[in-house]
């Protein structure tokens, strides 16, 4: 199969035919992908070299101009390093962009925490106005990275190895329901779905699927939570806890209880294989069961 | 190169009356003043854009970098009838649209917000392409920064590309007051130079020379313009 990446290439070579307003900003990664795209729109399709905060402004710029900016390259260049140009050029300029990331928290754990960026996502929520997209498979990642560039707005596109055996439909911002039960509320997010319903197969709970983080369906969680008292699990492939606070809010006319699981926060200083670091930091279908069925108390 | 259309509302003379309408001060040093004669020579000879032609997509972009010390800026924009000079008595109060740094989304006629250094020449080498995929070879994008704005790493992130990407309708105004805590060794203009930019140093102050600078052709390279002014200390 395909890697959402792959598909992000496939899909934005063809947008680029399509669309005369989008422009492709690169900082050498994935160029070999975008070689074809790169000839056929030589004025489209830039790339910028190892020059990580050029590669914002310079999108900025062009959205300045009217453009369609969508800049790329892995999640720790893309947000963490230029964060500046991503809150100054960007927000301030109160111009919009799409920024699509590979590599995520831990797509290349033998290169080491240089190339992991599990705060990606909490790093952008400290800014107003961030459109987020955490698709979980290569099916999910093609019609977001469409839906993100024929929008206006600054769009984040989180691509990762790690993906669902199955897509799910794109239809809205909105969570989706994969399953109903009355013993508390999980929420998978992207990749993480597949291990949260091998973690929960049996269980009583009710399962959202949510490949769009921000804005934060409020009315989905508030719908699936009924009447409360309600336990909420929101089960994230980055940072843990990155969603607490907006389930929290979502939730703050019912008493609640809400478990915020990801990525933890200690640098592991560990290489080796994804499915490594899915077992180090919990997040496998035997690491989740544990812990959704201490906190659920199922 | 064509100069602007519209008469200004006011000329040269009437600038240091404009900023003391946001200092309270009737004479201004040459710190607020730095940036004053590079401004004015750029506004009202080389520039083409009028407060009518602001959001026309063929104007040239004057993005101002520097944004500290902004009085300069608006009282040539009040000069050139971007806005009314009204509005300079409030400089820096909750309820003005001008602010110690310019607010893109509140100054008529700025191009970007800044404040924050080294924001302009990325932005400024972005505005460029973005003309450049739309067939709009004509427009010229201007940047100023100053000399210990070049510090900053992300200009030579867009130096060093700008250069070899020959983007020719780029053009920086380098406002060289001798700030710069270590000062770049061969010059500002080598710098630039070895980019493979088209680089000219002149007084900051000489309106004949700033214009021939401005105005020098420069095919296939972007051009750096590195205006000299009395010392800041």
């Amino acid at each position: 199969m395909d890697t959402m990446r792959d598909r992000f290439i496939a899909t934005t070579s063809r947008q680029l035919d399509e669309d005369p307003r989008l422009a492709l900003v690169l900082a050498e990664i994935s160029r070999d992908g975008f070689a074809a795209a790169e000839r056929a729109h030589p004025d489209r399709v830039i790339n910028v070299g190892i020059r990580e905060q050029l590669l914002i402004g310079a999108g900025a710029g062009l959205a300045l101009t009217g453009m369609r900016p969508l800049m790329h390259t892995f999640a720790s260049f893309l947000v963490e390093r230029p964060f500046e140009q991503v809150k100054l050029d960007l927000g301030h300029q109160g111009v919009g962009g799409v920024l699509v990331s590979a590599g995520a928290s831990y797509d290349w754990p033998a290169g080491g925490f240089t190339h992991m960026s599990p705060g990606d996502v909490a790093l952008l929520d400290t800014l107003d106005g961030w459109t987020v997209h955490v698709p979980g498979h290569p099916d999910e990642a093609e019609a977001l990275v469409r839906q993100a560039v024929a929008s206006e707005g600054r769009v984040y596109v989180r691509l990762s190895l790690q993906s669902n055996s199955a897509g799910r439909p794109v239809t809205g911002d909105g969570f989706s329901t994969v399953r109903r039960g009355t013993g508390g509320v999980v929420i998978a997010v992207g990749p993480m779905l597949d291990n949260v319903l091998a973690a929960t197969g049996d269980l009583d709970v009710t399962v959202l699927y949510a490949a769009t983080v921000r804005p934060f369906d409020t009315a989905g969680l508030r719908a699936a939570a009924g009447a409360g008292p309600s336990d909420v699990v929101i089960v994230e492939p980055y940072l843990a806890g990155t969603s607490t606070a907006a389930a929290n809010d979502a939730l703050a006319d019912l008493p609640h209880r809400i478990l915020g699981l990801g990525v933890g926060r200690a640098e592991l200083r560990r290489y080796g294989q994804l499915e490594e670091h899915l077992t180090a930091h919990g997040l496998d279908a035997h690491g989740l069961r544990q812990r959704i069925t201490g906190f659920l108390r199922l | 190169m064509t100069n602007t259309t519209s008469a200004p509302v006011y000329g040269y003379d009437d600038l240091n009356r404009l900023m003391s309408l946001m200092t309270g001060d009737e004479k201004h040093g040459p710190a607020a003043t730095s940036t004053l004669d590079a401004l004015w020579v750029l506004y009202d000879r080389v520039l083409r854009v009028t407060p009518a032609t602001a959001g026309s997509p063929d104007r040239d972009r004057f993005l101002l970098s520097k944004g500290h010390g902004p009085m300069a800026y608006y009282a040539v924009l009040a000069a050139r009838g971007f806005f009314g000079e009204e509005l300079l008595p409030g400089f820096g109060s909750y309820d003005s649209p001008l602010g110690h740094h310019p607010d893109r989304l509140l100054v008529p006629g700025a191009e970007i917000g800044s404040g924050s250094l080294g924001h302009g020449l990325p932005l400024a080498v972005g505005s460029v392409l973005g003309l450049r995929a739309q067939g709009l070879t004509g427009p010229g994008v201007w940047v100023l920064t100053g000399d210990a704005e070049l510090d900053e790493g992300s200009n030579h992130e867009a130096i060093a590309y700008a250069g070899p990407a020959g983007l020719d309708q780029l053009h920086t105004v380098v406002i060289d007051n001798g700030s710069a805590t270590y000062a770049r060794p061969g010059g500002i203009a080598a710098r630039f130079e070895a980019a493979g930019w088209s680089a000219l140093s002149v007084d900051g102050r000489d309106h004949e020379a700033l214009h021939t600078a401005f105005t020098m052709p420069h095919p296939g390279r972007p051009h750096a313009v590195i205006a000299r002014v009395a010392a800041a200390h």
